[in-house]
């Protein structure tokens, strides 16, 4: 029994005889070509194209009138780069659900230093970070993410609607 | 041994569905445990619970408009009878279709529907009810939203997440008091004047008033209550010594609709 | 077996191209509503759910019906429903789909809708509304398209697939009473707030549903080489007949209930729908042709002579499909919100692009239920040869 073959549809004395042939191949590589095509067509405008990495803006009147050492901003550089989606999520979820419990707990944010923070995307981030289309804008339109933040939250704080 | 693509496919399938539904079923077993509660809870010593007390013998219309712009206001609620671009001007007779109101008013008649005398004062018949939403102890909305978008927090204030609203509308057709709007279009140009300590909202969600959370948490009263000059009152119930429960005591007050069961924390002397 | 819906004749492909068309067009709709909002609909804040959500309360009615070809057949061995519990099944499954794109193009923010499972909320029927829907879904296409498949071979269904038969029986009762409690436990709503929602819901699906099947079994038996059988078309009359009886008893159930008891909450709605309120009355006409016609068709279906003529069949199912969905469609919808929690009126229309829509996602259904119908009566087609 050791040369009986077998496949899914059961066991046979001996292999099936196909003859080796490819059925409709004119239909299916037309078919994987078309697929293929448009596969690869949104990436063919920035076919070779350098775009070049985003730079950091800090020129808003808030940020420039500190003095260079005040000129921090709650966490450091690059905690927030990498970090600053989850904390406005976990900051979101502290303000609007969690955070009830005790009174303004949820609206309190104190970094590593013991400095107290409102947690508020527009009336903190913001004030500072007043050029939204330079600081947030250049950043997520390189790496390709839509944060739906703005479609709500406004871009100006308080302090800045105040100035005006 | 191995598995077979057969087998494969139905063991990741059933995974996937007890995936999906352990979270239910732990919310079945012990509800409330995973995030908020329902309903209020027995009233528990130095629990603040929120209420308000709409003093109705000094309501005028003027003290009503003012507590209805403020409200509106410092929410970014949008008034779409008075868009910023005159382009996109909103038919009249579908005006109050869109409509977003958080706080407003109406005769008794429609405020107390089925309540009035045959014979009453025309004083008071003409008199502008502000409604809102009735922060009840037991909420409908609460009880219907398949998100916990909206939930009862535990002060007592029936909150809204609009971060997680699907804009399934089940809240507005729970709730008896229609105190829930829903955004039909985009908000933004019919603010006439962004106020920067509160945000806007999308196409699609739902919204209500939230007793001024976002005051509240800074020791501020709520918006209404502020402009009213002290025709509304409000304050922690559960304090012996708080003006809104002293006020209950000392005058006969009516709800809204209390045969529902929801147990309305907006209460009016009449 | 799914080639058997890709080879067919002009008219089958002219047939889904229509289909395909109509529903590209509600698709653009659809596009647009996306981007301006549900405010492109006839919706507002008094009347809040229309047209989508009406459409997806009859249409759980007629996935639930397929219970009435199934339950005969397995539990009491009614061998001639064999022929046409596939019909069912497949009918079910291409109305389920309409339902649940119905909700999807009803949400104000479909790109949360996987929120439902993320923050499942046992408290609140719309979760369990979802799955019961999906659950029915998946249990019709594998009990359908197994059983086809094992007719087609010449062999018994397998144990498992016997044992999800009885489980599709309760569940199709589930599906319809799930979407029932949706609006009758709500406390501010009088016209929903009756205990014999869910029955009504029933006893109308049960006669809607049916019909429909009539028709479909009348269409096939006329355009293929399968006949669904005269046998089993008489005994859905008799379905029909036992349902749409239930069904007028049950409303003027109702009718006593709220109107003896005198309660204003309740007697409002009825009396917008059926005499209008403060002058509004755009529904009178659509609520009345809808009850007297159904008690007249109620009645005429009695006679054992007019069900057995396969023409007065026909246009008797006709009607009682057009009234169910008027009273169950238009009627239970607007006459729940109006009037508002404030006993205002304000009344509710459909628009063009609403239209478009819902005639879009019907397309779809039947887009679906063509192709599957097409497989089955293939397989039924070549067996009999």
């Amino acid at each position: 029994m050791a040369d009986n073959y077998k496949n899914e549809f059961g066991v046979f004395a001996e292999r099936p005889q196909v003859e080796k042939k490819y059925y409709d191949a004119k239909n299916i590589f037309t078919g994987l070509a078309v697929f293929l095509l448009l596969l690869i067509l949104p990436l063919v405008p920035n076919l070779g194209k350098t775009v070049p990495p985003p730079q950091r803006s800090l020129e808003t009147p808030v940020i420039q009138k500190l003095a260079e050492k005040d000129r921090k901003c709650i966490m450091p550089t690059d905690w927030m780069r990498a970090n600053h989606m989850q904390m406005l999520v976990d900051w979101r979820d502290n303000v609007v659900r969690t955070g009830e419990k005790g009174a303004a707990n949820g609206r309190n944010f104190v970094n590593p230093e013991g400095k107290k923070y409102l947690a508020s995307l527009t009336n903190t981030c913001m004030d500072c970070h007043s050029n939204k289309d330079k600081f947030c804008d250049q950043c997520h339109n390189y790496v390709a993410v839509a944060p739906n933040c703005w479609g709500c939250h406004l871009t100006e704080g308080k302090t800045l609607a105040e100035a005006k | 041994m191995g598995m077979d693509r057969r087998e494969f496919i139905r063991i990741s399938g059933l995974a996937a569905l007890l995936g999906l539904s352990g979270k239910g079923a732990f919310e079945l077993v012990r509800p409330g445990q995973v995030e908020a509660a329902m309903a209020a809870k027995p009233e528990a010593q130095g629990v603040v619970r929120w209420a308000m007390v709409v003093n109705m013998q000094k309501m005028d219309e003027a003290t009503a408009a003012k507590c209805i712009e403020a409200c509106h206001r410092v929410h970014n609620v949008p008034d779409f009878t008075k868009p910023k671009d005159p382009k996109d001007a909103v038919p009249p007779e579908i005006l109050n279709r869109y409509e977003v109101k958080w706080l407003w008013t109406e005769h008794y008649h429609n405020a107390f529907p089925g309540e009035e005398p045959p014979v009453m004062p025309e004083k008071i018949a003409h008199l502008p009810f502000l409604l809102l939403c009735n922060h009840c102890d037991n909420p409908p909305c609460v009880r219907v939203c398949p998100t916990k978008a909206t939930f009862r927090r535990e002060d007592g204030i029936v909150n809204m997440d609009m971060h997680r609203c699907i804009g399934c509308r089940f809240c507005m057709a729970g709730c008896p008091f229609g105190a829930r709007s829903f955004n039909w279009r985009d908000p933004r140009p019919y603010i006439t004047q962004d106020y920067p300590g509160y945000p806007t909202r999308e196409i699609g969600v739902v919204e209500k008033c939230t007793f001024c959370a976002e005051r509240l948490a800074q020791n501020m009263m709520p918006a209404c209550v502020e402009a009213s000059k002290g025709t509304l009152i409000f304050g922690d119930l559960n304090d012996e010594k708080s003006k809104v429960r002293d006020t209950l005591k000392r005058y006969f007050t009516i709800r809204r609709k209390v045969h529902l069961g929801t147990n309305p924390q907006v209460y009016y002397i009449v | 077996m799914l080639e058997r819906a890709l080879i067919g004749t002009k008219r089958y492909y002219l047939l889904l191209a229509v289909l395909a068309g109509i529903f590209g067009v509600g698709f653009l709709f659809y596009l647009q509503q996306l981007k301006f909002g549900l405010g492109i609909t006839g919706m507002g804040r008094d009347v809040s759910w229309g047209f989508y959500i009406a459409q997806f309360t009859y249409l759980v009615g007629v996935a639930a019906s397929a219970v009435m070809v199934v339950l005969p057949y397995y539990l009491h061995n009614y061998k001639a429903f064999g022929r046409v519990t596939i019909l069912g099944e497949f009918l079910a499954v291409a109305a389920v789909t309409m339902c649940v794109t119905f909700v999807l193009v009803d949400m104000g923010r479909p790109d949360r809708v996987m929120n439902v499972f993320k923050y499942p909320t046992p408290n609140s029927v719309m979760f369990w509304d979802i799955i019961v829907l999906n659950g029915y879904l998946l249990l019709n296409i594998l009990i359908g398209w197994n059983v086809l498949e094992c007719e087609r071979h010449s062999v018994a269904p397998p144990k498992w697939i016997k044992f999800l038969s009885y489980v599709s029986i309760p569940w199709a009762v589930s599906i319809h009473t799930v979407t029932a409690f949706l609006y009758a436990g709500l406390p501010g709503r009088g016209y929903w707030l009756t205990a014999i929602m869910a029955p009504r819901f029933l006893s109308s699906a049960f006669a809607a549903g049916p019909s429909l099947l009539v028709l479909l079994c009348l269409l096939v038996r006329k355009y293929t080489k399968f006949d669904p059988g005269r046998e089993q078309i008489q005994s859905l009359a008799k379905v029909v007949t036992y349902a749409t009886l239930i069904n007028v008893f049950f409303f003027f159930c109702e009718v006593f209930t709220v109107f003896y008891s005198q309660i204003p909450d309740h007697m409002l709605h009825f009396q917008y729908l059926f005499a209008g309120l403060d002058g509004k009355a755009r529904l009178v006409p659509f609520m009345w042709f809808s009850i007297v016609g159904m008690t007249i068709t109620a009645i005429l279906l009695t006679n054992p002579k007019l069900r057995q003529n396969e023409n007065t069949l026909a246009a008797l199912c006709g009607m009682v499909i057009i009234t169910t969905w008027i009273d169950k469609g238009l009627g239970l919808m607007t006459g729940g919100f109006v009037p508002n929690p404030m006993e205002k009126v304000t009344e509710y229309a459909p628009t063009v692009p609403e239209a478009a829509i819902t005639l879009g996602v019907w397309a779809l259904g039947f887009l679906v239920l063509t192709l599957l119908y097409k497989v089955a009566v293939s397989i039924k087609e070549e067996i009999r040869s």
